[in-house]
C-alpha cells in the first residue's frame, strides 16, 4: 500500500505514523519515486469499501435499466480515469508536492484551514455512512429493526445502540490502532474483491441464470428493468449514471485531493492506475452489490430497503457478512483519521488521538441516523461539489495564470495567508451551484461539470482584481529600495 | 522457505474463495454447501496471510 509516512498533524496527507520524511512540505525526490504497481494495489484496495454495497442497489432504487447502467458506469469510469490520468497527475508528476502545500502557496494557511474544515466535515459524514453499513451486518446477527429507505432518523433504540456501538469501536481503534487496522486492511483487499465477485456470480444464479447466453434477458427484465424509480427518487438515465460514476470520486481527481498520491508517481500516466480501483470497485462491485439487491426484491418486491449485512447473508453467509464488517470498517478507520488530521490542522495544540477520537464520535452519530447512507448518491455528488472549485483554482493556478499575466502560487509570493481570489472563485461557485439544485434548474449529479468551469473563470477574473490592488511582498522591497 | 507456505496457502485460498460460488452457478453445489466453504476459504485467508503480507515492506526498506 505504499511507503510508511510521518505522522503530520498540520496535513491530511500524513496518513500513517512513520519514520521516513513524508516531504510534506516540499518535492518528493527522484529517488523516492514508486512504479505504477504501487498505485494500482492502493486504488484496487481504497475503492473496494463499504459503500459500494449500497450505491449498486441505490441505482437499482432510482429505476436504472441495464443497459444505462453496465455502460454508464463503464463510459463514466473511464471519464474518471481520464480526470486522473490528464487532469491530477500531470500537475502531480510536476510540482510533486501535497494538495495541501500546493493549496497554502496559492490560497495562504488560513483559507487552506478552511479548506480542511469543509473536507472534515464531509469525511466525517461519509465515514458515518460506512458505519451505516457495518451496523447493518449486526443487523443479522441480532435480529433487532433496521431502517427503511425513507428513514432519515433511526427507527429503533437497538439500531441506536449498534450502530453507536460500532462506531464507538471503529472510533477507539482509528485513534489508537490507526496502523494495525491499516495493515489489516492491505490483508482484507484481495479477499474483499473476489467476495464482491462471488456476490456477483452467485446472484446472477439465484436469479435463475445459468448460461450466459441467458444473462442479457434477465438484465433487462428482471434485474435492472428500468421501470420507475421509488417514491421520492430520481429516475436515473444513462446520463445520472454517467455523471455519477464520474464524480463520484471528484474530490480526488479533478479536485486534486490525490496529487498527494501521484506525486509520487514516475510518469502523469501512472494515472491509469485508478482503472483497478474504478473497474474493480465502481463497476463490478456496484453492479455485483446491484445483483444482491434484485434478488431482494424478487424475494420480496415490498422490501425496497437496501441493507447491505441482509443482502451478503443471503448471497454468501457468513463470509459475506464478515466481508461487510471489515468493508465498512477498513474504509471507516482511514476516512476518520483523515477527518481528524483535516481538523487538528485547525485545532494544533489538541493531541491527534482526542481529535481523531471526536472526529469519530461526530461519525458515529451521523452513522447512528440512516440518512446519509440511504441518501449515498447524493452526498458524494454533493461531496464532490463541494471541494471541486478548489481543484479549478490548483489547475488554473498551475497552468493558465502566466498567460493571463497573473501569477502563480500569489499567497507564497505576497505573502497573504488568505488569498481572496480563491476564496471568492470556491464559495461563488458553491453559491451558484447550490441555487442551480435547489432551483431545479439543475440536478446536484450534473452540477459539478459547469461548475468547474464558472470556478476556473472566477479565479481568473478575481486574480485580475486582487492581484493589481495588492502589492506582493517581494515588489514592496523592490519600491522601497527604488524610493 | 518459512513464507513460502503461508503464502502458498494464501494464494490457494483466493482461488478458494471463487471456485464455490462458480460451482454454485454451475449447480454443482447448494446454497448452504457454498456458504461453508466460503467461510472456510475466508478463514484460510485470514490466518495465513498475516504470517506473510506486510513483512517485507519492513525488510525492503531503505535505512
Amino acid at each position: 500500500m505504499g511507503e510508511d509516512k510521518i505522522l503530520d498533524y498540520r496535513s491530511p496527507d500524513a496518513v500513517e505514523p512513520a519514520a521516513a520524511n513524508e516531504f510534506e512540505r516540499e518535492p518528493v525526490p527522484r529517488n523516492r519515486l514508486l512504479g505504477l504497481t504501487s498505485f494500482i494495489g492502493q486504488y484496487a484496495g481504497e475503492h473496494v469499501a463499504g459503500t459500494e454495497l449500497m450505491i449498486g442497489p441505490l441505482f437499482l432504487v432510482h429505476g436504472v435499466s441495464a443497459f444505462n447502467v453496465i455502460v454508464g458506469l463503464a463510459v463514466g469510469n473511464l471519464l474518471a480515469v481520464l480526470s486522473w490520468m490528464l487532469l491530477c497527475a500531470p500537475i502531480a508528476t510536476r510540482a510533486r508536492l501535497t494538495l495541501y502545500y500546493q493549496l497554502e502557496k496559492i490560497c495562504g494557511r488560513n483559507l487552506v484551514v478552511l479548506y480542511n474544515l469543509a473536507n472534515g466535515v464531509m469525511f466525517c459524514f461519509l465515514a458515518g455512512s460506512m458505519i451505516t453499513v457495518s451496523a447493518t451486518a449486526l443487523g443479522v446477527w441480532l435480529e433487532f429493526p433496521m431502517p427503511k429507505l425513507s428513514d432519515i432518523a433511526p427507527n429503533s433504540w437497538q439500531w441506536v445502540v449498534a450502530a453507536g456501538a460500532c462506531g464507538v469501536a471503529i472510533a477507539i481503534v482509528a485513534a489508537y490502532g490507526y496502523q494495525a487496522v491499516a495493515k489489516f486492511a492491505n490483508v482484507a483487499a484481495p479477499w474483499m474483491v473476489l467476495v464482491f465477485l462471488a456476490f456477483g456470480i452467485v446472484g446472477l444464479r439465484q436469479l435463475g441464470v445459468t448460461d450466459l447466453s441467458q444473462f442479457w434477458h434477465k438484465a433487462t427484465t428482471e434485474i435492472w428493468p428500468g421501470v420507475k424509480a421509488q417514491p421520492g427518487k430520481v429516475h436515473f438515465t444513462f446520463w445520472h449514471v454517467m455523471f455519477f460514476a464520474w464524480f463520484c470520486n471528484m474530490a480526488m481527481h479533478i479536485g486534486m485531493a490525490d496529487l498527494s498520491v501521484f506525486r509520487f508517481a514516475k510518469k502523469s500516466w501512472y494515472g491509469i492506475a485508478s482503472a483497478a480501483g474504478m473497474f474493480v470497485g465502481h463497476w463490478m462491485a456496484w453492479l455485483s452489490a446491484s445483483i444482491l439487491y434484485a434478488v431482494q426484491l424478487k424475494a420480496d418486491p415490498t422490501d425496497t430497503t437496501p441493507l447491505p449485512g441482509p443482502l451478503a447473508y443471503k448471497a454468501c453467509g457468513v463470509a459475506g457478512v464478515i466481508c461487510v464488517i471489515l468493508a465498512g470498517w477498513t474504509t471507516a478507520n482511514p476516512t476518520i483519521y483523515r477527518a481528524g488530521l483535516a481538523f487538528q490542522a485547525i485545532l494544533p495544540r489538541i493531541s491527534r488521538y482526542k481529535v481523531t477520537l471526536a472526529t469519530g464520535l461526530i461519525a458515529t452519530i451521523a452513522g447512528i441516523f440512516p440518512g446519509v447512507a440511504m441518501k449515498l448518491l447524493d452526498f458524494v455528488a454533493l461531496y464532490g461539489m463541494v471541494l471541486m472549485p478548489m481543484g479549478a483554482v490548483v489547475f488554473v493556478d498551475f497552468w493558465l495564470m502566466d498567460r493571463f499575466g497573473l501569477r502563480k502560487n500569489y499567497a507564497e509570493v505576497s505573502g497573504t495567508n488568505f488569498n481572496m481570489a480563491a476564496f471568492l472563485a470556491w464559495w461563488v461557485t458553491l453559491a451558484i451551484c447550490i441555487t442551480l439544485v435547489l432551483t431545479k434548474t439543475t440536478e446536484i449529479f450534473f452540477v459539478s461539470l459547469p461548475g468547474w468551469f464558472v470556478a476556473a473563470v472566477l479565479y481568473i477574473v478575481m486574480s485580475k482584481l486582487f492581484q493589481k490592488t495588492t502589492t506582493p511582498r517581494g515588489f514592496e522591497v523592490v519600491a522601497k529600495a527604488a524610493a | 522457505m518459512p513464507r513460502l507456505i503461508p503464502q502458498i496457502v494464501s494464494w490457494l485460498s483466493l482461488i478458494y474463495v471463487v471456485i464455490p460460488p462458480m460451482l454454485f452457478w454451475l449447480g454443482k453445489v447448494d446454497e448452504k454447501a457454498l456458504k461453508v466453504h466460503m467461510l472456510i476459504a475466508t478463514m484460510l485467508w485470514f490466518i495465513a496471510t498475516p504470517l506473510w503480507m506486510g513483512r517485507e515492506v519492513k525488510a525492503e526498506k531503505a535505512p
